[in-house]
C-alpha cells in the first residue's frame, strides 16, 4: 500500500527533538564501539566508565531537549512521544546504569568483562526505549527484537559456563516462538484492518469478529512471553539461573519497564477500545502466575531460582492492574512495576556483591550467617526482602496496596482476596532469607569485598525503598501525572 | 484467465514443494524443496506486479540462505533413523494438537465472520510504474526510523556474533607462521663435538 503522494511534513532538526533520547543513544552506542575497537588493551577498562557516561548524557538530554507537554507524534506516525515514555526512558536509563554500575566488580572478578558487555546492555536499552516510544506495530516488533537478541547475546556472555549457553538456547528458542507469535497476530491485524498504526487500530478495534479475537490472542501469548507469565514463563527460572548473575540483574530490571509499555501501547492504547479482548486473557495469566509463582519460589534451594519464580509472582501482580481496565488500574501497574524493579535492582545487586569467592552467589546457604559475617549488607537485604514481601512501613507494601485497591473498585473481590493470599504465602521465603542471614550459622567465613561506591549505590537503593514507603503520595502523584484521568 | 491458471499451475507447485520439505528422507532433498517453494512463490508475487519482491527472494532466499543452508546439511552428517525415533512417542500429543489447529480453522471458516472485507483484491497498475522506486521512497521517507532501529538491529547482531565465537581457547593448537619462518638452524640443530672412537 504504497500512497503516490507522500506525506509532505518537512522534517527539521527541531522537529525531531522528541527522539533525542534514541537519537542520543545510538550515536553514544557508535561510539563506545568504535572507541573498544581503537582503543588498545591500554584504554579499553576506560569503556565501562565511557558508556556510564553516555547514559548519564542520554539522561540529560532526555530530561532537557526531549520533554514534551503534550502528545507528540513523529515519523509519519512510527514514534509517539509523552509524558509516560519520558519518564520510563529516564526510568529505564537510570535503571541500566545502576545494573552496569552493580556488576562491574562482579564482571572483572569473574574475568568475564569485555567491552561487548556494556555495549549489548546499550542496545538492550535503545530497544527498551524504541519500544516504550513505538505507535505503529513495526516498530513494536523492532523494539522487541532489538531488546530481545542483545538479552540473548548476553545471556550466553560467559563462553566457558555450559549452563549460561543451555539458558540461552533455552531463552532463543522460547523467544523465537514469542517473536513468530507476535509477528502472526500483527500481521493477522493488518489483514482485517489495513493499518499497521496504533493511533487508527484504536479507532477500528471496537468493531471484530472471530479473526480479531485470534489476532489479539496471539498479541497476548507474545505479550505473557516477555513478561516471563505463567504458561509462558519456562525460560525465567532457567535464565535467572544459568546466565551470569549480574545479566540477571539486568534482564529483571529494565526490560519490565519495557514489558509494561508493550501492554500500555499495544494493549491498552491500540486495542484499547474493546478491552473485553484481552482482559479475560489476562486474568487468566495472572491468577496462574500468582498462584505457580509463589508456591514453587518455596521449594527452592537457589537464590536466584527462587527470585525468578518472585519474579513470576510479581507479573502476576502487575498483570492484575491491567484486568482492571481502568486508570486508577494502570496507575497501580505502574506503580507495582517501578517499585518492583527498584527492589530487585537493590536485591540483586547485593547478591552480585555477596559472590562466593569462587564468583557465583547461588545457594540459599551462601546466606547463612551473613548477618554476623556482613552487617551492613544483610541489613540492606532485611529491608529489600521486607518490601518484596509487602512489610507495612515499606514501598512495596503500598504498590501491593493499590493494586488491590483498584481490584475492588472494579468488583473483582475475587481476585483481591487471591492477592491477598498469595501475598502471606510470598512472606514465607522472603523471610526465609531473613532467618537464614540472622539466625543460622554460616560456613562460609571470607570477607565480603569493601566496594565503597557499591556500597553506598546499594544503601541509597535501599533508603530509597524507605522514603518513598514512608512518602508514598510521591509515587502516587507522580503516576496521577503520568497517566491522566480518565 | 491465463493469470488464473499460472496462479493455479504455480500455486499446486508451491504447495507440493512444501510438502517435499517436510516429507523428504534426505535432507538434501529437503533443502532443494525448499528452493523449488521460494522460486514458484517468487512467481507467485510477479503476478501480483510485485516484481521486485520477487527478485528479492530469489536472490536473497535462493541465492544465498539457501546454498548456506545446503552447505550445513552436506557438511553435517544427519543420522535420520535417530531422528525418526521418538516418532512413537510425538505420535499421539502430536495428533492431538493437529486436531485442535484443524478444528479451529474449520470452526473459522465456518463462521464466515472474519471480517476479511477490508482485504481488497489488487488494482492493475499503470504502465511503466517501477515497483522499486515506490518501496525506496517509501522506506527512506516514511518509514525512515524503522530503517535506522532495523540497520541497529543488524549491528547487534554483528556485534552478538562477533563476542560470542571471536575468542583465544586455551590449550588450542595454531601454527605461528612468523616463528616458523623466523627459526634458524642453531635453534634446532645442536652439534656436538667428540672424539672419534678407536676401531675395534
Amino acid at each position: 500500500m504504497i500512497n503516490p503522494a507522500l506525506n509532505e511534513s518537512t522534517l527539521t532538526l527541531a522537529s525531531l527533538a522528541p527522539a533525542i533520547t534514541e537519537i542520543a543513544l545510538a550515536t553514544g552506542i557508535c561510539a563506545v564501539l568504535m572507541f573498544d575497537v581503537f582503543a588498545g588493551r591500554t584504554w579499553r577498562y576506560l569503556t565501562h566508565g565511557l558508556t556510564l557516561v553516555v547514559l548519564a548524557i542520554c539522561a540529560w538530554l532526555t530530561l532537557s531537549v526531549g520533554a514534551v507537554a503534550t502528545r507528540t507524534v513523529l515519523f509519519d506516525g512510527l514514534y509517539v512521544a509523552d509524558k509516560l515514555g519520558v519518564f520510563l526512558k529516564l526510568a529505564a536509563l537510570m535503571a541500566t546504569a545502576l545494573c552496569l554500575f552493580y556488576s562491574q566488580h562482579y564482571l572483572d572478578r569473574r574475568r568475564i568483562h569485555g567491552g561487548e558487555y556494556d555495549i549489548l546492555a546499550m542496545t538492550a536499552l535503545l530497544g527498551i526505549s524504541v519500544l516504550i516510544s513505538a505507535n505503529n506495530l513495526l516498530t513494536v516488533y523492532l523494539g522487541v527484537e532489538l531488546l530481545s537478541l542483545s538479552l540473548y547475546a548476553l545471556v550466553a556472555f560467559d563462553r566457558d559456563s555450559g549452563i549460561a549457553a543451555e539458558a540461552a538456547i533455552k531463552y532463543f528458542v522460547l523467544g523465537a516462538i514469542a517473536s513468530g507469535a507476535l509477528l502472526y497476530g500483527m500481521s493477522m491485524l493488518y489483514g482485517l484492518t489495513g493499518t499497521l498504526s496504533l493511533d487508527k487500530l484504536a479507532l477500528v478495534s471496537a468493531s471484530h469478529g472471530a479473526g480479531f479475537v485470534i489476532a489479539v490472542a496471539f498479541i497476548v501469548v507474545a505479550v505473557a512471553f516477555k513478561f516471563g507469565a505463567v504458561p509462558f514463563h519456562m525460560w525465567v527460572p532457567d535464565v535467572y539461573h544459568g546466565a551470569p548473575s549480574s545479566v540477571a540483574l539486568l534482564i529483571a530490571t529494565a526490560p519490565k519497564l519495557a514489558s509494561f509499555a508493550l501492554v500500555m501501547r499495544l494493549l491498552v492504547y491500540g486495542l484499547g477500545a474493546d478491552p473485553v479482548l484481552w482482559v479475560q486473557m489476562l486474568t487468566a495469566l495472572a491468577v496462574l502466575s500468582l498462584l505457580l509463582g509463589n508456591i514453587l519460589a518455596i521449594a527452592q534451594t537457589n537464590i536466584r531460582r527462587m527470585l525468578a519464580y518472585s519474579a513470576i509472582a510479581n507479573v502476576g501482580f502487575i498483570l492484575l492492574g491491567f484486568v482492571t481496565a481502568d486508570t486508577a488500574g494502570y496507575r497501580a501497574a505502574l506503580s507495582y512495576t517501578l517499585v518492583y524493579v527498584l527492589t530487585t535492582l537493590g536485591s540483586f545487586g547485593v547478591l552480585l556483591l555477596a559472590a562466593r569467592s569462587d564468583g557465583e552467589a547461588d545457594e540459599l546457604d551462601d546466606f547463612k550467617g551473613l548477618g554476623t559475617r556482613d552487617p551492613l549488607l544483610a541489613l540492606l537485604m532485611l529491608g529489600l526482602m521486607l518490601s518484596t514481601a509487602g512489610v507495612p512501613p515499606l514501598v512495596g507494601f503500598w504498590a501491593k496496596l493499590w493494586i488491590i485497591q483498584a481490584l475492588l473498585h472494579t468488583h473483582h473481590l475475587g481476585l483481591a482476596i487471591l492477592a491477598v493470599l498469595v501475598s502471606v504465602i510470598g512472606a514465607y521465603y522472603y523471610l526465609r532469607v531473613i532467618w537464614y542471614m540472622y539466625f543460622d550459622a554460616g560456613r562460609e567465613q571470607t570477607p565480603i569485598p569493601r566496594q565503597a561506591g557499591t556500597r553506598l549505590a546499594l544503601g541509597l537503593n535501599t533508603l530509597a525503598v524507605l522514603a518513598l514507603g514512608l512518602l508514598p503520595n510521591v509515587l502516587l502523584s507522580l503516576c496521577e501525572r503520568l497517566i491522566g484521568a480518565p | 484467465m491465463l493469470v488464473e491458471i499460472l496462479f493455479y499451475s504455480f500455486a499446486t507447485i508451491v504447495v507440493l514443494a512444501g510438502a517435499g520439505v517436510i516429507m523428504a528422507r534426505n535432507p538434501v532433498h529437503a533443502a532443494l524443496s525448499l528452493v523449488l517453494c521460494f522460486l514458484t512463490s517468487a512467481v507467485l508475487w510477479m503476478l501480483i506486479e510485485a516484481e521486485f519482491l520477487a527478485i528479492v527472494l530469489v536472490l536473497v532466499y535462493v541465492g544465498a540462505v539457501m546454498v548456506l543452508f545446503l552447505f550445513v546439511v552436506m557438511m553435517l552428517d544427519i543420522n535420520i533413523e535417530e531422528m525418526r525415533r521418538g516418532f512413537r512417542r510425538y505420535v499421539v500429543p502430536g495428533a492431538v494438537i493437529t486436531a485442535m489447529l484443524v478444528a479451529e480453522i474449520v470452526g473459522v471458516i465456518v463462521q464466515r465472520r472474519l471480517g476479511l472485507d477490508v482485504t481488497r483484491g489488487a488494482v492493475p497498475l499503470p504502465p511503466g510504474y517501477s515497483n522499486a522506486t515506490d518501496l525506496g521512497i517509501a522506506l527512506f521517507t516514511r518509514y525512515a526510523y524503522a530503517i535506522e532501529i532495523a540497520a541497529m538491529l543488524l549491528l547487534v547482531a554483528i556485534i552478538a556474533a562477533i563476542s560470542l565465537t571471536m575468542r583465544r581457547r586455551r590449550g588450542l593448537k595454531v601454527q605461528d607462521i612468523a616463528a616458523q619462518v623466523g627459526v634458524r638452524a642453531s635453534d634446532r640443530l645442536r652439534v656436538v663435538k667428540m672424539d672419534a672412537e678407536p676401531r675395534q
